[in-house]
């Protein structure tokens, strides 16, 4: 089968720093990828030059056969079938949570007001949120407002997810259910490229953990063998201090 | 003391004081739009257009309001644009305040967060978009204290207008002071004008700030 997301020799420099240096990868639909490493590894850069957030300085990125990264691409559409969880949430401050998932469908898909709000009311159900449509972002915990910011993604049914260290701006007690609900999402075959350094997450569902240092890809492979074997020294030292720090995957 | 309400000043102090609302009223409505283009130049292009809504605003808030107004009534005439005293006086205002709101609305603007237009971009919706259904719903909030600020100082800043023979409030208040010679009084009783029209403001202001208010926007109001 076709990659769902392939990139290819992706660079970027923030003036004299080179933050990404020629990373290629790819994602077959229903994968769920987890790509850890130490900070200031690019791993949020790559995420984002993914849908364009920011502007790759070289290299090319593919979603299917569209190439996102094409002069003519008409990123608007190809960012519509993208979703992206922030660290921060990122929710419109002055929309309510229902009016926050809904924007999307209404305002992109350009569906009609029944049909988004029935859209909308489903991904908030789906992030166990049906009770909360009318809260504004203030008026809900972090682990409310990244379930929030997870339906917003899925309500634009887009192809596949980027999650950006979704957990680490939580508190330790409000980690849970939002890792629950990413589990349920990548059991249910949603396409995921995510961010994080929660092992437990990794090693229940990643099909393939990515380790990035210093801008590239330094070894891939699924879980139970980066654990077990990994064949990179760094890989086995990198995992082994955030098994310390984040506790033991279980 | 003689009666200081003599009822023969009333009509034409309330025709004074309705070109007085007429004039705030206008210029800041032709501010706020100017000064909200101004300010979406100066946040979000660079080049030329960037450069003309700086010089604009640098201008406009570094010269005093009332030469801007001697140039329009009393200079352009030479270059053969001769404007009505209310158009000029209106038209000074209005060039005025825009340059002082579109620092508001730029500060505003800036003060809504970075993640705000990420978030609003990776949905996929247009630049465009984002602004009028993200940054703005937002910073138009913020803006309230700042604008409502600047509307009292327009409301009082109109009183120039009668350095060009506009009849507002003051100007109809020392017409008639000038013929019954009662200054003290007809003064007094402009500036009771301007005060109420500016608790009447202000009581306004709290309402609409009110009405608007959504939960975790703005500065939570502090109450000791």
């Amino acid at each position: 089968m076709a990659p769902l997301l392939r990139t290819e020799d992706v660079h970027k420099r923030y003036g004299k720093e080179e933050v990404l240096r020629g990373v290629s990868m790819c994602l077959e639909p229903g994968e769920t990828k987890v790509i850890i490493g130490p900070s200031g590894t690019g791993k949020s850069t790559l995420l984002r030059c993914i849908n364009r957030l920011t502007e790759p300085d070289r290299g090319r990125i593919w979603l299917e056969e569209q190439e996102v990264t094409a002069r003519k691409a008409s990123i608007n559409r190809l960012r519509a079938d993208i979703g992206f969880v922030f660290q921060d949430f990122n929710l419109f401050t002055h929309l309510t949570s229902l009016e926050n998932v809904r924007l999307g469908p209404l305002r992109v898909r350009r569906l009609g007001r029944p049909q988004a709000n029935r859209t909308a009311l489903e991904a908030l159900a789906q992030v166990g949120l049906s009770d909360k449509t009318k809260s504004y972002p203030a008026e809900l915990s972090g682990g409310q407002q990244q379930r929030v910011a997870i339906a917003r993604a899925l309500a634009m049914h887009p192809k596949l997810i980027l999650f950006d260290e979704p957990t680490s701006a939580l508190d330790p007690e409000l980690i849970g259910e939002v890792l629950e609900v990413m589990v349920r999402l990548a059991k249910s075959g949603m396409t995921m490229l995510v961010v994080s350094h929660e092992m437990g997450f990794a090693r229940s569902v990643a099909d393939e953990i990515i380790f990035m240092e210093h801008g590239v890809i330094v070894e891939q492979g699924p879980p139970s063998r980066m654990f077990k074997a990994p064949t990179q020294a760094r890989t086995g030292e990198f995992l082994r201090k955030i098994s310390e720090l984040y506790g033991e995957a279980d | 003391m003689p009666l200081v309400f003599e009822w023969l000043w009333l009509p034409r102090l309330t025709r004074g004081l309705w070109v007085t609302l007429q004039l705030t009223g206008a210029c800041m409505g032709i501010g706020a739009l100017l000064g909200l283009l101004l300010a979406l130049a100066r946040v979000y292009t660079r080049g030329p257009v960037y450069w003309i809504a700086s010089l604009y605003v640098q201008f406009f808030r570094g010269t005093p309001l009332l030469v801007q107004l001697m140039i329009i009534h009393f200079g352009l005439p030479s270059a053969g644009i001769v404007l009505p005293a209310f158009v000029s006086g209106l038209l000074a205002m209005a060039l005025n305040t825009a340059a002082y709101q579109a620092e508001y609305f730029r500060g505003a603007i800036q003060s809504v967060k970075a993640g705000q237009m990420l978030a609003a971009r990776s949905l996929g919706l247009s630049a465009w978009q984002a602004i009028c259904r993200i940054i703005l719903p937002q910073a138009l909030r913020l803006v309230i204290p700042p604008w409502s600020n600047e509307l009292v100082y327009m409301l009082k800043y109109s009183t120039i207008v009668y350095m060009v023979g506009v009849a507002d409030l003051l100007g109809e208040a020392r017409n008639i002071a000038a013929r019954n010679f009662r200054f003290l009084e007809l003064y007094i009783v402009a500036a009771l004008f301007y005060l109420a029209l500016v608790l009447l403001l202000t009581v306004a202001q709290r309402v609409i700030e009110r009405q608007l208010r959504i939960p975790g926007l703005g500065v939570p109001r502090e109450r000791p």
